[in-house]
């Protein structure tokens, strides 16, 4: 059978705005995803002014307040809406200073890595040659690695520490945007304008990051805003083990750790920083699914 | 002519877009006589497409048929419902696309895109399911070599991919004649060709409407194979229809000034010492059309009275014209 | 002759084998042969067109004149100068002189840019004009193409097919190039503008004393543009001579093909004559011996299937790589 063809209509539009303008009102008109935006925004909000919005020193403990229950439950106090942990401190002010570890620690790694990735799968997609090879093997390899595993091998041997854990983390974190451009610049590099400038005697540098660069950004964007909730959940892993910032700076992972063996009874502990990671990496999902769907054209009709 | 397989009659169909309703066919009447072989031209945004896409039914969300009627064999078509038009399409009606490449399904055999037609549609199969598709497959062997394919019996079982573009163009026309439909719609059948290879297809698509006697509607942006394989000729501008007639008087004496520069664009062979001369501008954005000329803003010939609606008029020996100073400035110098 | 551009011996290879890794996985590549020892000249000032089937390598060809692709064998002189013999600052400035207008409108600009950059960056890379001049430069330029300084801020998806041709002409034309391919410039576009574009060449070479190397599968646009025609199959130039002769007496049994499939206005309905080819091109991977064009010609002999004619002088201006016409035109 043959596959039929619908006419949907092509008018041209003569509208004075850019491709990126477009799709950022395509995104702009889902509803859905500008809700989960403005979540993702707050936790940064949080995160940024957290010493203004904490009620209380996270690491002000106080034994009296040992296990305190939350605010609307018998014995809470509503000064420690959220309770306090074992060692009485506030769990909502934890939080809101854990939000920093996670929203930094994502980010940063994020960019790192985007940034390395860009650059390397740039020239391996536009140089070929040696340079293809090389930085394909290197990918070849690292995929091969077990992501955790070794990003915990490598915090024991550096030892634990906010810069050894961005690293830990974007060490293998790079190629997963080097691949996406890549393959984009494989396929940019043929089409006529990136010819054009060649024939113009433009330099390699010049057409990889002015021609082609600009073109493959709403892939690279899509992708970043996926593996940041990936990382987030990595790094709060990692401190679920014990090997992320460590104590006394507050951590939703660690948060979850420590309330471990209170989970049957003062089930507070652990549930309100697991809520948190949920809720973010569930915002950020979203947003990143909103973004896919505006900037992929596959998805426009 | 009394004996009309298609009637289309003032139809207009819209895409209601982000930008604005976009009125891509504007009052298009046209009709095609049993074994008549009906060439559309028009550049792109002229309507051409769309036109047969409404007939096909094929038009969906954002666009609609706002009004008209298009009459197949006495059966009113705007309107049917998907059930009956999907009865309709491929059996009585087909359709060749543009681009063989995207338009056969890529995961399925080419003997197997035929029996699928055959088996939906064909009422003289008969016998058990498996019999039926014994006799569908030896159909499709028929239509394969009907269409020139060599050695069809060996390419039966092959894919789309493993045929040139010349042949694929081929395997969807013998798909689209596979229960021998009464109307071939062919859709710039040999745009995306070679000339050595479109002139094969063309004279398959010629030599095939001689054999089954079928009604052939050749839509293209090509006068010079107009010229060759039509009967008659519907020019189209801008979502309206410009100029109609037999096509070797509408070629000789093109009475609308569109047809005549069209014309005069296009640089011969058999003389090539004479100059072309552009059509200057480029088509109008369909959107929120006024009710005038279309072609004002490119016409040499434009005056006040181009305002106005202008509608089709007779211009003797069955043309059509929609101008209201038609043959004027000579026409074209064949 | 002293030709402005003169080609010989050019041969384009695209070699994707793989060896013993690609023998075993099964995926062992192969080697095109898109252009295949092709000699032409090109005189200063005039048209050459290039006329052939898609897969003919006829686009190869003119990528392989300016080194967008590398050429695998062969010359290219370009005023004395072998362009394949550039180091890469020497082929940097010959590009100045050397330019390409694409067949596809829409992918020949970059999408991300306003047709004032893109317009400007020739200038901007060969450090020709900054600032204040260098916008009136681009303002001159779009002028002359027909376009206009309010168009300096848009982006090329807001422009119709023909406008954006236009853009790149000015693009390729701005830095006053001597010589420029053009591949396909007017193939992608609806009828009424494809005129609007031959004629602004026509004007341009004029103006600008450009010669060029016009590439099309239309052989009515070629006709019509070109001083001269070389006509071009699996590779190879099959036959080349002035336009006039080639199109009134063609020596070549492809050119005869080619000529007498266009669809004439004149012939209306009717019983149709003409020379048919059968079947399609061969594959460039794997080109039938002797002559290229045996497999479809209709006049072919043992002596195609066995040899392969080398392109010769028959008549007046025209050469013919053919057995048969060698034959009628000496007896």
């Amino acid at each position: 059978m043959t596959t039929v063809t619908h006419w949907t209509g092509d008018a041209g539009t003569a509208k004075s705005e850019t491709l990126f303008q477009r799709n950022m009102k395509l995104f702009a008109s889902n509803r859905l995803s500008i809700f989960f935006l403005f979540i993702t925004l707050g936790f940064v909000f949080m995160a940024v002014a957290a010493p203004l919005i904490a009620p209380h020193d996270p690491s002000d403990a106080d034994l009296f307040r040992r296990l305190l229950p939350p605010a609307w439950m018998e014995g809470g106090d509503w000064s420690f809406p959220l309770g306090c942990d074992a060692l009485g401190r506030d769990i909502l002010s934890r939080i809101i200073y854990g939000s920093r570890v996670s929203i930094f620690i994502g980010a940063t790694v994020i960019l790192v890595a985007t940034t390395i990735g860009v650059l390397a799968g740039l020239a391996a997609g536009y140089l070929r040659g040696w340079v293809d090879i090389v930085i394909s093997r290197l990918v070849d390899i690292l995929l091969g690695f077990p992501y955790l595993i070794f990003a915990i091998a490598l915090i024991a041997m550096t030892g634990p520490g906010l810069q050894n854990i961005v690293l830990a983390l974007a060490y293998k974190e790079w190629v997963i945007p080097c691949r996406v451009v890549r393959g984009e610049t494989l396929a940019t590099s043929g089409v006529e304008y990136v010819e054009a400038a060649r024939a113009m005697g433009a330099s390699r540098s010049d057409i990889m990051l002015r021609e082609i660069l600009p073109n493959i950004l709403s892939p690279v964007l899509v992708v970043s805003t996926v593996r940041m909730a990936h990382v987030i959940i990595l790094e709060a892993s990692l401190s679920f083990l014990g090997l992320g910032v460590q104590p006394p700076m507050a951590s939703w992972g660690s948060m979850v750790a420590d309330g471990r063996s209170f989970m049957l009874q003062e089930w507070w502990l652990s549930t309100f920083p697991g809520l948190a990671i949920l809720l973010l990496v569930l915002s950020i999902n979203v947003v990143s699914q909103g973004l896919r769907d505006a900037f992929d054209p596959r998805f426009h009709d | 002519m009394n004996d009309a397989v298609l009637r289309i009659r003032d139809l207009k169909t819209c895409f209601d877009t982000r930008d604005g309703m976009v009125t891509a066919v504007d009052g298009v009447s046209l009709s095609l006589g049993r074994g008549e072989c009906l060439g559309v031209v028009g550049e792109s945004g002229s309507g051409k497409s769309v036109t047969f896409a409404s007939v096909m039914g094929l038009v969906k969300k954002p666009g609609f048929i706002a009004k008209g009627s298009i009459n197949f064999e006495g059966r009113e078509l705007v309107g049917l419902d998907p059930k009956n038009y999907r009865k309709l399409r491929g059996k009585e009606i087909a359709m060749t696309m543009q681009d063989a490449q995207t338009a056969l399904n890529p995961a399925y055999t080419v003997s197997n895109q035929i029996i699928e037609v055959l088996l939906a549609h064909d009422e003289t199969l008969s016998g058990s399911r498996k019999a039926q598709r014994r006799q569908a497959r030896q159909q499709a062997l028929e239509m394969l070599q009907l269409v020139g394919i060599p050695s069809a019996e060996t390419r039966l079982d092959d894919y789309p991919h493993q045929f040139s573009g010349g042949m694929r163009q081929r395997v969807m026309i013998a798909i689209a004649l596979a229960c021998k439909p009464k109307l071939l719609i062919a859709d710039e059948p040999t745009t995306a060709l070679d000339v050595t290879i479109q002139a094969q297809v063309l004279e398959l698509i010629a030599d095939i409407r001689d054999k089954l006697g079928m009604s052939v509607i050749l839509i293209t942006h090509d006068l010079g194979v107009v010229a060759e394989y039509c009967d008659n000729v519907v020019v189209m501008y801008a979502g309206q229809v410009v100029e109609n007639g037999p096509t070797g008087a509408v070629i000789a004496t093109p009475q609308h000034p569109y047809t005549q520069g069209l014309l005069r664009s296009i640089p011969r062979l058999s003389d090539l010492s004479r100059r072309i001369e552009p059509i200057k501008g480029t088509v109008p954005e369909l959107i929120d059309l006024p009710d005038q000329c279309r072609f004002m803003d490119r016409c040499t010939r434009a005056q006040a009275s181009c305002r106005d609606l202008i509608a089709m008029q007779d211009c003797g020996a069955g043309r059509q014209v929609r101008c209201i100073a038609p043959g004027l400035a000579g026409g074209s110098d064949v | 002759m002293s030709d402005l551009l003169a080609i010989s011996g050019l041969v384009k290879h695209f070699d994707d084998r793989r060896g013993l890794l690609g023998r075993i996985t099964g995926n062992p590549g192969a080697l095109v042969q898109a252009v295949n020892g092709v000699d032409l000249g090109i005189g200063e000032g005039k048209t050459l067109g290039l006329i052939g089937e898609s897969g003919c390598g006829k686009s190869t060809l003119g990528r392989a004149i300016l080194r967008l692709h590398e050429p695998t064998a062969g010359q290219v002189l370009f005023d004395g100068t072998d362009v394949t013999a550039l180091d890469a600052s020497d082929l940097k400035a010959m590009r100045r002189r050397m330019q390409i207008i694409f067949q596809d409108p829409y992918a020949s600009l970059n999408p991300r840019r306003t047709v004032g950059e893109i317009v400007a960056k020739p200038m901007r890379i060969h450090a020709l004009a900054t600032g204040s001049d260098l916008e009136d430069r681009v303002v001159d330029m779009l002028n002359r193409v027909g376009l206009n300084s309010g168009h300096l801020n848009r982006y090329p998806h807001q422009f119709s097919g023909g406008q954006r041709q236009r853009i790149g002409i000015a693009r390729a034309l701005i830095m006053k190039p001597k010589f420029v391919v053009c591949d396909e410039p007017v193939s992608a576009l609806d009828v009424s503008i494809q005129a609007q574009i031959v004629e602004l060449l026509d004007e341009m070479k004029q103006e600008l004393g450009l010669t060029y190397l016009f590439i099309s599968h239309d052989i009515s646009v070629i006709g019509y543009v070109s001083d001269r025609i070389a006509v071009m199959y699996l590779g190879k130039i099959v036959e080349e001579g002035e336009t006039r002769e080639v199109l009134e007496n063609p020596m070549h049994p492809y050119t005869r093909a080619l000529l007498s499939s266009v669809p004439h206005l004149e012939k209306t309905a009717g019983k149709r004559d003409r020379t048919r080819l059968k079947g399609d091109l061969p594959s460039p991977i794997n080109p039938p011996p002797g002559c290229k064009f045996n497999t479809r010609c209709p006049l072919a002999t043992e002596l195609c299937r066995q040899s392969e004619p080398e392109l010769r002088h028959m008549q007046g201006t025209q050469s013919a790589a053919c057995h048969l016409s060698l034959a009628n035109a000496e007896g």
